[in-house]
């Protein structure tokens, strides 16, 4: 059985403008020890995904109308507000993208790691402060048994972060999902924390969430890939595959918008734009979502009137399109 | 124009900020050399990409150039005058020929004024055409940079990053200067959107021979745009030369440490990365 298990999860936003449809029927599933990556951009729903499983959604106006998170054997989606408290921060943890404002600048980084083995494991203040410490060995903080005095100011981003990994860490989690967690970092920074989280995962043997908008971090850390567009899974598939065989029009435009790195004549050459921007999610189109910025939606074959499933192209490879790169055979104009 | 037909000749650039402490009585105990002798050139009609992590100096190096802050020390001559030197009024004309596009459309941009005064007030500055003129050019510049004319009456809040970070470079463009900076121009944008932003920048400096100073932490889009590179570090340039030399055959093992950081789509190349990566682990902290 797969450590988690997420069905037809819908969360909505009762909002006085209308009902914002963030996520709108996604299923996938996390592996023990195994890193699913979420990619997307800004306002696909990727995130509010990772608060829905951390019951962490605001509520009002947030709402898990439909759908199950089995973790462990359990529907977290039925689970009380004091029962998900004992699984979060314990079995289940979450780093952020912004170190800053998800540590309390008012508290000793003793304190907050402290009260998270206080909490779950009811650790003495000895037991805890020496667990603290080892917490902050392991992520690799110089010097660990003296900064544990140390508030989060006297900090920079790198090191933050990896207090915020230690804290998640506190109570050796089966799963870690981490929501941008290096996006605020200098590239040389987030290079060191990728490699530290691997490190973790290993070690620890947990299930990782990755959420990223950028298919580099992707491509480094994700076992397993869903693209995310305006609430709904679009496409899905192992990682190598995903990149070697992109179906979804839309994971193909994004992968061809990104700048190069390596090649030639990239200083020449073009980028490929998609035209136009994500949809309005209180009324998104009724069929395809990305049908209004889709080159191929003007085939007229009706994938902008009728939702297309999420439907496997090859083994392990979901594609949510009617005109997957594969079944292809015009060519837009 | 200088004798070598650079448009912009930077040399030993210097900006050094006081660090003031004590309580009531403060007290200049230090200067943090933000930019720390830099020099380089660019021609007319090309683009230096200027790189680095954050705290390099390579804003402050923008800044100083349009003399947003004064320089410490150093020269920097545009089309054979020297900017340090010219009195306020000199500048404040030399102006229209050097223009900038920040980061951020959400806060570069007034949120109190249309999109079409927001483009129309350089004009207004530097007392161009009558008002029925500057109406028209404003229709115009908007309409080169893909946004709407008709929407000229509303907010920028109304309009996404992108199209807000279109007005910003509508504004840059409304003097037709020569030189614009480009402060991590598509930073703030998805990627969808930043490829738009990336080709309506190639196209108008194509159509219109403009000469940038690229700066951005993002390495990949400093490549796409880029003839020239220079990579800051503490306020220094380690390195420059043609974008392709630079990524190729990265001479400084900090511009190697760099470049082997940068996650690429590619999760077979990855692994080649980070193997490489890890042997250059020792070169940032030494840096």
């Amino acid at each position: 059985m797969a450590l988690l298990e997420v069905e037809n999860l819908r969360t909505h936003f009762f909002t006085r403008e209308g009902v914002v449809k963030a996520v709108d029927g996604i299923s996938f599933t996390v592996e023990a020890g195994k890193t699913l990556g979420i990619v997307g951009e800004s306002g696909c729903g990727k995130s509010v995904t990772a608060l829905s499983l951390m019951g962490l959604i605001p509520k009002p106006p947030a709402r898990i109308v439909e759908g199950s998170v089995n973790f462990q054997g359990r529907d977290l989606t039925t689970l009380s507000d004091r029962q998900l408290e004992d699984v979060r921060g314990r079995e289940m943890a979450m780093i952020f993208q912004d170190p800053m404002t998800s540590l309390n600048p008012t508290l000793r980084i003793k304190t907050q790691i402290t009260e998270v083995l206080d909490r779950h494991f009811g650790y003495s203040k000895d037991d805890a402060v020496r667990r603290a410490i080892e917490l902050l060995e392991e992520v690799q903080i110089p010097r660990a048994a003296e900064r544990l005095n140390d508030y989060p100011h006297r900090f920079s981003g790198g090191m933050r972060q990896r207090v915020m990994i230690a804290i998640a860490l506190a109570c050796d989690p089966k799963l870690l999902i981490a929501d941008e967690p290096t996006t605020a970092l200098d590239v040389t920074v987030q290079a060191d924390i990728l490699d530290l989280l691997e490190v973790l995962r290993r070690e620890h043997d947990m299930g990782m969430i990755m959420i990223t908008h950028d298919m580099g971090v992707i491509a480094e850390t994700a076992d397993d890939v869903a693209v995310m567009y305006a609430g709904q899974i679009v496409e899905q598939a192992g990682t190598q595959e995903l990149f070697d065989r992109p179906e979804h029009p839309y994971t193909e435009a994004l992968l061809d918008a990104l700048p190069q790195l390596e090649g030639e004549n990239i200083r020449q050459g073009r980028l490929r734009s998609i035209p136009g921007r994500p949809p309005d999610l209180i009324a998104p189109p009724p069929g395809c979502r990305f049908a209004p910025r889709c080159p191929y939606a003007e085939l007229k074959d009706g994938c902008a009137d009728q939702l297309p499933e999420l439907r496997p192209i090859r083994p392990g490879h979901l594609v949510r399109s009617r005109h997957p790169t594969s079944e292809r055979e015009m060519v837009p104009a | 124009m200088s004798e070598n037909g650079a448009l912009l000749q930077v040399r030993d650039l210097r900006k050094e900020f006081p660090v003031k402490s004590g309580f009531v009585i403060e007290r200049v105990t230090h200067t943090v050399k933000a930019v720390d002798g830099v020099s380089f050139e660019i021609a007319e009609g090309k683009t230096l990409g200027l790189v680095g992590e954050s705290g390099s100096g390579k804003s402050t190096t923008g800044y100083c150039i349009l003399q947003l802050i004064k320089p410490t020390g150093g020269s920097i001559r545009f089309k054979g005058k020297e900017l340090t030197e010219l009195g306020r009024e000199e500048m404040r004309r030399m102006r229209r020929q050097l223009q900038i596009v920040f980061q951020d459309p959400y806060s570069s941009l007034d949120p109190r004024m249309t999109v079409g005064d927001i483009v129309s007030e350089p004009l207004e500055v530097h007392g161009v055409g009558t008002r029925r003129d500057r109406r028209a050019r404003v229709r115009e510049l908007l309409d080169v940079v893909g946004f709407n004319p008709d929407y000229s009456n509303r907010y920028p809040h109304e309009f996404s990053g992108g199209q807000r970070q279109r007005v910003g470079v509508a504004r840059a463009l409304a003097l037709n200067p020569d030189l614009i900076v480009c402060d991590e121009p598509v930073s703030a944008l998805d990627v969808s959107i930043q490829a738009q932003i990336l080709n309506l920048l190639k196209d108008l400096q194509r159509d219109f021979g403009l000469t940038y100073l690229f700066i951005s932490h993002d390495l990949a889009v400093v490549r796409s745009m880029s003839d020239d590179i220079a990579v800051m570090k503490d306020g220094k340039i380690l390195e420059s030369g043609p974008a392709d030399d630079v990524y190729e055959h990265p001479k400084h093992e900090y511009t190697r440490a760099l470049l082997t950081a940068v996650p690429v789509p590619d999760p077979r190349r990855m692994k080649e990365r980070r193997v490489e990566r890890r042997k250059l682990k020792h070169v940032i902290a030494e840096t």
